[in-house]
């Protein structure tokens, strides 16, 4: 079986400080991971490496993604190749609707793929039909791109892009963050939903609570730019429960 | 020739007469401005005696005045008389093949989807496509005509209709109202004319784009249009097409009349040559557009579209004599590498219950220096006077600037004044946002200004908002990295 993707000795950082410093993953078709980890720790910046953030310089090692090379890609042709990053932070675009938005993404993917543009119709009836998996107003579809959307609704717009775009490999960059506790059932609902064995799912996250909704195949804990410990879901509850002292001072012996 | 000749003999007189008779094979008048020049293109047009006086005593008054120097943009002195105020319409002086047309010129023509054939024409190279245009629009003048609309140039109207001219040329745009106002009235030498009859409503959208490019027109246009009462119109002004012109100055007078209930609509769409990267060559564009709503319950909507030029120097206004009438202004104006525009409008409302509406969006990327100037004036004797105005700017890199000016005078206490103003930023972190869901950087900064500047692109009517949005996306090609 050919991993969807297969990261090996990666290291990265900004400007003169790395914060990546040799990560290994290889993710199956039809697995959930879950990374984890404290502050610092490095999540997000595998997340932004992952997806080509231009302000992260990766120094060393490979990322094979679909047995391409990943890091040889532009952000938008990673996106193409079915690359989805749900962003922590997502952005605000004033003037462009939800839908018109959709609109030009769906179409750079279908192109990429020598797909024509759906017909307006058909368009419609497919985002109508991927609103419902995370319980989305219509509403939504005519305002700017999170222009005014609360902090929740954001987070289920990013899921709602995940459906229309369906991508190979979704990494949710701590996607619970400023979830509420019926926000995070419909954002893990929605995912669930997505989850095929022909696509892969890295949920980044700081918390065990959104692992109770999206159970993940393996949890890595990430620290110090490595990742130091894997395990299947008990290991997040153990997490929970000790905390990541005892992860980190196993590390620094270790080290 | 002969004839040519012996008109210029006689208007000119012998002390120019070398000098012309060599340019005149060539079509032109060297270089320079004097009471003379005035003369010659007014015995060019065999205008009548009126129309000389009346160029003759603006040119006197424009001796008199000196250029502006308000406007937030830079540029080197001009040299008013290192300009050619004069060159004739050129029969057959078009390129001889597409393949001596400049290629980017032809790159911008293909991405704008225009064919070949209309390529060549815009290019003012084939002759047959030329004719053909010209053929094209005198079907449709015919079918004018049978509702008493009159469009035409404005030289062939002072011959054929002098007195509707002379009636209101230089009532709402006086020759002395400003500097360039002043030069284009002495040296004009061709424009358009528009009278719409009462109550007539126009059943097509009158536009300058083919008889531009029939006709080699020159840098000085001046325009008219005349709502009768009751009546309504759309004018289009300028074609998509850039222009060839280069470091030329274009000063431009427009003038709009419309009487009671009339409604004029004019809409712009400006891509003037805007000069290079590195800001070498390109069209000053200072002109000088102004409608008066004279009667009750009249409209004047001016929308413009702006992504060309060196300089733009451009304030569309509106006196809003009538009660009850309403002026608008939907302005896009871009500016990229080293442009710079300063541009606005003006609102003076005089009637009673006259409201305006200012939507101004402004668009900067890479050097450039973008200003609205908007002045909103309520008279004393203007009751219920109402104006809301919108400025947005919006910023693409971290080297373009954006300023507003506005300027609120406000006489009668009754009157309801709003404005808004916003400035935004096509941010590393969107153009990322948009690049992760698979739309490329350039895909993206269309996308983005589309979207911000629909309210004034949904004021032009279809076709033109399609290409103006096309338009957008070309001018800001390559802003961002």
């Amino acid at each position: 079986m050919t991993p969807i993707l297969s990261i090996q000795q990666l290291t990265a950082g900004i400007e003169d400080r790395e914060i990546l410093k040799g990560i290994d993953l290889v993710v199956n078709p039809g697995e959930v991971h879950a990374i984890m980890g404290p502050n610092g720790s490095g999540k997000s910046t595998l997340a932004s490496v992952l997806a080509g953030r231009e302000d992260y310089a990766v120094s060393g090692g490979s990322v094979t993604f679909m047995g391409k090379d990943l890091l040889d890609m532009s952000p938008e042709e990673r996106a193409r190749e079915g690359m989805f990053l749900a962003f922590q932070y997502p952005i605000e675009i004033p003037g462009v609707s939800t839908a018109n938005f959709l609109k030009t993404a769906v179409s750079e993917l279908r192109k990429h793929r020598g797909l024509d543009p759906l017909e307006p119709a058909q368009f419609l009836a497919l985002m109508r039909e991927k609103m419902k998996l995370v319980e989305m107003d219509s509403s939504f579809l005519n305002r700017s791109l999170n222009q005014g959307f609360s902090g929740g609704e954001k987070k289920r717009n990013e899921i709602f892009q995940m459906a229309m775009l369906e991508p190979t490999l979704s990494v949710l960059d701590e996607t619970d963050s400023g979830l509420d506790i019926d926000a995070l059932r419909i954002v893990a609902g929605g995912v669930n939903a997505l989850r095929s064995s022909n696509n892969a799912t890295v949920v980044i996250t700081h918390y065990q609570r959104l692992l109770d909704y999206i159970v993940p195949d393996v949890v890595h804990v990430l620290w110090n730019g490595r990742i130091v410990r894997s395990g299947d879901a008990s290991l997040a509850l153990e997490l929970e429960k000790r905390g990541y002292d005892w992860i980190k001072n196993e590390a620094s012996v270790e080290a | 020739m002969n004839s040519e000749q012996s008109i210029l003999d006689d208007v000119v007189g012998s002390e120019y007469k070398y000098g012309f008779t060599t340019d005149i094979e060539q079509e032109l008048l060297p270089k320079g401005l004097s009471e003379d020049v005035v003369r010659f293109i007014s015995a060019k047009k065999e205008e009548p005696e009126w129309m000389l006086e009346w160029r003759l005593k603006a040119f006197r008054h424009w001796q008199s005045m000196k250029e502006p120097t308000w406007p937030n943009v830079s540029y080197p002195k001009i040299d008013f008389q290192d300009i050619i105020y004069w060159a004739a319409p050129k029969k057959k002086e078009g390129l001889a093949s597409l393949d001596e047309v400049d290629p980017e010129l032809l790159a911008t023509f293909a991405k704008l989807g225009i064919p070949l054939e209309e390529q060549k024409m815009l290019a003012g190279v084939a002759v047959d496509v030329v004719l053909d245009s010209v053929s094209v629009k005198t079907t449709f003048q015919d079918k004018l005509k049978e509702l008493g609309i009159i469009f035409c140039p404005i030289s062939e109207a002072l011959r054929d209709h002098p007195e509707l001219v002379r009636q209101y040329i230089g009532t709402v745009v006086p020759p002395s109202d400003n500097f360039y106002s002043a030069l284009n009235s002495a040296v004009f030498s061709d424009g358009s004319f528009v009278y719409i009859p009462k109550g007539v409503r126009c059943p097509i959208e009158l536009s300058t784009y083919f008889r531009i490019n029939a006709r080699n027109t020159g840098q000085f246009e001046r325009t008219l249009i005349i709502a009768d009462e009751g009546s309504y119109v759309s004018y289009l002004e300028g074609c998509t097409a850039p222009q060839r012109d280069e470091n030329q100055l274009h000063a431009a007078v427009v003038e709009l009349v419309a009487h009671t209930r009339a409604e004029i609509k004019y809409s712009t769409v400006q891509n003037w040559f805007p000069g290079d990267k590195q800001g070498n060559g390109g069209i000053y564009n200072f002109v000088t557009k102004r409608g008066i709503c004279e009667g009750a319950h009249s409209k004047i909507s001016w929308t413009q579209v702006e992504t060309g030029s060196a300089i733009t120097w451009k304030y569309p206004s509106v006196v809003l004599k009538g009660d009850y009438s309403i002026g608008e202004f939907y302005s896009v104006a871009v500016t990229n590498n080293m442009q710079q525009a300063d541009t606005g409008t003006k609102m003076l409302h005089v009637g009673k219950h006259t409201r305006s509406r200012i939507v101004s969006k402004g668009i900067s990327a890479g050097t450039s220096q973008n200003s609205y100037r908007g002045l909103v004036k309520v008279l004393k004797v203007s009751e219920g006077a109402r104006n809301f105005s919108q400025c947005d700017s919006l910023l693409i890199g971290d080297a373009c600037g954006a300023h507003t000016f506005p300027y609120l005078e406000i006489a009668n206490a009754s009157a309801t004044v709003e404005h808004e103003a916003t400035t935004s930023k096509i941010g590393e972190d969107i153009l990322f946002y948009c690049n992760q869901r698979g739309i490329d950087t350039e895909a993206a900064v269309a996308l983005i200004v589309n979207g911000y500047a629909r309210e004034v692109l949904n004021q032009l009517p279809m076709e033109f908002a399609v290409e103006a949005q096309k338009l957008l996306a070309i001018s800001l090609e390559g802003s961002v990295g």
